[in-house]
């Protein structure tokens, strides 16, 4: 700062679109050397998208680049990929690790920058027959690890390291490059003890002390406070709040970060029926889903209501659906109509009339290169015999080609589904179109109760409100319990009488959908771990 | 207790092959020299081959069943050398440099298709083998002669091109084995070619803490992470398969100055399934081998190989039997090898799981 009056970083309009849909609005961000700024918002706001584009991603240049321009140490840089990025002096530690399960901490530090000797045979054969320098190797990792503050063992090998160790061998990674200006921390205190997530803080702050810039991006708000001097806030693509962080607190950000300031949402909801029996009652369910680990969830769920489970991203409400449904290892009871579901069997579930719309349209929701008609009879037909005909008293089973193509017109005109005929190959639809074919499908089903986890996610806003529609008619004219899984509050305001927000894999809380967003914002990071 | 239970589920191939040659061998009433002569023989003979193995294990690429391209191309050399009828030490080591340009060339082959087919290089590099051997079937039965110019009948084939079934190298026998050997109490120890196995053991730990050997051990373990450290993944892989391809090619000229003689059309097929059988006996798996599994795995193995026919002689009173049962165990220890392997990474798996429910008992008590 002393020689240089620029911003060690500025970024200008930043704008990004995927395939059409707008994610980021013009961004602007400005950062000083030693400035610790706290980025913050729900998922879906844009936060990893923009450090992506800060970092160079790959994925960013494939989906047609990006608008604005970024400014670093006072040059306009343009990085093609992180290897340019981290050239310039930009570390960035994922929320996966990228570390190399059997190798020691000191050898994933400097992986592919170790230092080396040169010898006989690699004069003749070239660089890569030079021999480690191992004593160097542990000089500089330990020497990048006194810098982080928070002692791990250089030579333990990662397989063998607590969780939270593993992050700090990424951190002591980027500071042991010596050019490092800016670190981006994606979610980093996320699998921290409290003591080790402390320590962290301890860290940046004298990462800070030195000159090094911090982009710190959490959901654990207190931790903002603590640690940051600036907080930024996204919403939806934007920045709803840029402000220094003794001009704010904790209850100021959680407003920005899931309200609208004024209480817009459209609740045609009458509210839960208390009195209604319990149709589906889980208790201590654990569920191993990568990213999405549920720890200890009970909940019961009404008949014939509809009640949305919210919650952050990675805090495990999507493990709830399909460890019930048996997509991954659970563990728990789960008694549905008072009989006890057995776990990890999905036929089991499907044979009790359960439903399931995947968030993940297009590994298990679709058979993409089938037909819609095939798509949407398909689970009918397995499960329950439907639209088969029967030759020789049910000895030989034939499809019914005719009764398939009625059902998948009749869903195709009330779903309107954009086709040109219900022959169209499902992989030809667009994202909106292909979600109501997974939709269809399990309506075919003719369910009790039915799962739709995140019915609405990446498509636009037209078809959101025909899914949601719908998803209400389902539940009032045929007296379905629907449970939707969803990442976007507001829309589960508009659509369920209550919601269960879950966080650190269980649930914090359930609350009626007329309950304001501060409320449900604030269960949303009391548990986060 | 656990720790034994643990140890003995590790090592369960090898304790099983202890067990049957412990059997095996009083009842075949060998003497203790014979034994261990023969023992000697197999080891100096097959364990440069399954050295070879050790560098794609390394490097992630599993068991390299596409060692036998090496085989092939050393076999190649070994006919040419024949022929022009270079003998002694001269012809081992003009045999082995022969190799290495059509070893590079199979390699280069191989490692590329196999970067093509991540995940499934072992499938891959077995049914690479098969189709390569047609290659070098088409080769040895037409090219040789015609093309290439062969002059010794002792080679060629009776009508005029194209290589006989077996090709001797009798004058060349043991050329290796024989430098500098003495003999302690009737077991002859080849020093020379004890020698060059050591130099290759040496070499591959030296490898190991070379950059390249660094790079493939990190992108054995997972090749995104080490490809976003910006190591070339595609290449250091070919390189693991060079390596492995030009080692089992020497391996190959190694293994036929021993035996003095080899079958043009099969040998190469046979080397490479015993010796990946030799290595899983000693305790290998696919994601992790030893110096110490190498030799473990030679000795065992081919113990029982020794034993087997007398053994089956003894108890049915048929040689055949014994022959019979020593290919069936080979194939059977490898199909057991790569069965154990998945099982593992299952139970890695599903540990995850036990975790968590075990994390929540906890948190209610």
């Amino acid at each position: 700062m002393a020689n240089n009056n620029a911003p060690l970083l500025e970024m200008k309009n930043i704008q990004k679109s995927f395939y059409g849909n707008q994610v980021l609005n013009d961004i602007n961000i400005t950062l000083n050397e030693g400035d610790v700024l706290g980025l913050c918002g729900e998922n879906g706001a844009g936060k990893t998208t923009l450090m992506k584009i800060l970092f160079g991603m790959e994925e960013i240049a494939e989906t047609g680049g990006y608008g604005g321009e970024i400014c670093f140490n006072g040059e306009k840089v343009d990085f093609k990929s992180p290897f340019d990025a981290l050239n310039a002096g930009i570390g960035m530690v994922h929320q996966e690790f990228s570390l190399i399960p059997g190798f020691t901490a000191t050898e994933n530090i400097l992986l592919n920058r170790e230092p080396l000797k040169r010898n006989v045979i690699s004069e003749v054969f070239g660089d890569r027959l030079n021999t480690l320098n191992y004593n160097e190797m542990t000089g500089r990792a330990e020497n990048a690890i006194e810098k982080m503050g928070f002692k791990i063992d250089p030579k333990m090998v990662i397989a063998d390291m607590p969780v939270g160790h593993k992050q700090f061998t990424e951190i002591a990674r980027e500071l042991s490059k010596e050019n490092l200006r800016l670190l981006i921390l994606d979610e980093p205190t996320a699998v921290l003890t409290e003591s080790e997530a402390d320590a962290l803080l301890q860290s940046i702050k004298s990462m800070s002390e030195r000159g090094v810039a911090v982009i710190f991006v959490t959901h654990r708000l207190e931790e903002i406070m603590t640690v940051c001097n600036k907080v930024v806030v996204m919403r939806d693509g934007l920045v709803v709040m840029d402000t220094r962080a003794e001009d704010t607190d904790v209850k100021k950000i959680t407003k920005a970060m899931v309200g609208r300031d004024v209480e817009s949402v459209d609740n045609k909801s009458v509210g839960t029926d208390e009195t209604a029996e319990t149709i589906m009652s889980i208790k201590n369910l654990w569920v191993d889903m990568p990213g999405e680990t549920v720890r200890n969830v009970s909940l019961d769920v009404k008949k014939g209501e509809i009640l949305g489970i919210g919650g952050l991203a990675g805090q495990g409400k999507l493990g709830v659906p399909n460890g019930i449904m048996g997509l991954y290892e659970a563990g728990g009871t789960v008694v549905f109509k008072g009989n006890e579901i057995p776990l990890n069997s999905p036929r089991k579930c499907l044979d009790s009339n359960i439903a399931f719309v995947s968030e993940d349209r297009r590994g298990v929701g679709l058979l993409l290169d089938e037909t819609l008609e095939w798509n949407i009879a398909f689970p009918a037909m397995q499960i329950q015999n439907k639209f088969l005909k029967k030759l020789f008293g049910g000895l030989i089973k034939w499809r019914d080609e005719k009764a398939i193509k009625e059902v998948t017109d009749k869903y195709i005109d009330e779903l309107q589904i954009k086709c040109t005929s219900s022959k169209q190959k499902a992989k030809e639809l667009s994202g909106g179109n292909q979600q109501k074919i997974c939709l269809a499908k399990s309506f075919a089903l003719e369910p009790e109760f039915l799962f739709a986890s995140e019915p609405t996610r990446g498509i636009d806003v037209g078809a959101k409100s025909l899914v949601l529609e719908a998803l209400r008619k389902l539940n009032k004219e045929k007296g379905v319990t629907v449970v939707v899984i969803s990442s976007e509050l507001e829309e589960l305001r508009g659509v369920c009488d209550r919601i269960a927000i879950v966080s650190g894999g269980e649930v914090a809380g359930i609350l009626p959908a007329s309950k304001s967003s501060e409320e449900f914002g604030q269960l949303m990071v009391s548990k986060v771990i | 207790m656990k720790n034994i239970i643990e140890f003995l589920k590790k090592n369960i191939v090898p304790i099983m092959f202890i067990i049957i040659c412990s059997i095996c061998v009083p009842i075949s009433g060998f003497s203790v020299t014979y034994m261990i002569n023969e023992v000697m023989t197999r080891l100096t003979r097959n364990a440069f081959l399954i050295l070879s193995l050790l560098i794609p294990i390394m490097a992630g690429m599993g068991l390299n069943f596409g060692m036998t391209l090496g085989a092939m191309a050393g076999e190649i050399a070994i006919v040419l050398v024949s022929d022009w009828q270079i003998w002694g030490i001269p012809a081992i080591v003009l045999a082995c440099i022969f190799s290495i340009p059509i070893s590079i060339l199979l390699g280069l082959f191989c490692g590329k298709m196999l970067n093509m087919a991540k995940s499934r290089e072992m499938v891959t590099s077995y049914i690479i083998s098969f189709f390569m051997n047609g290659i070098y079937m088409l080769l040895m039965l037409y090219a040789m002669g015609p093309i290439i110019p062969i002059k010794h009948t002792s080679i060629k084939l009776p009508r005029g091109y194209g290589i006989r079934n077996t090709v001797s190298m009798l004058n060349n026998r043991q050329c290796i084995d024989n430098a500098l050997a003495f003999s302690v109490g009737g077991v002859k120890i080849p020093v020379l070619t004890l020698l060059i196995i050591a130099a290759m053991c040496l070499f591959i730990i030296w490898f190991r803490k070379t950059k390249l050997g660094q790079d493939m051990r990190a992108v054995g373990q997972d090749m995104e992470v080490a490809r976003s450290a910006g190591i070339d993944v595609e290449k250091t892989r070919i390189i693991a398969m060079v390596i492995s391809t030009v080692m089992a090619g020497f391996g190959m000229v190694l293994y036929v100055q021993n035996l003095s003689s080899f079958s043009t059309y099969s040998s190469h097929s046979n080397v490479g399934m015993f010796a990946i059988a030799a290595l899983l006996v000693g305790g290998a798996s696919v994601d992790k081998a030893s110096i110490g599994n190498v030799f473990l795995g030679v000795i065992l193995f081919h113990t029982l190989f020794i034993v087997a026919p007398t053994v089956g002689t003894k108890i049915t009173g048929d040689s055949m039997v014994g022959e019979y049962f020593r290919v069936f165990i080979s194939y059977a220890v490898i199909t057991i090898a790569l069965i154990m392997y998945e099982i593992k990474k299952r139970q890695q798996k599903s540990n995850a799981g036990k975790l968590l429910a075990e994390a929540q008992n906890k948190e209610e008590q």
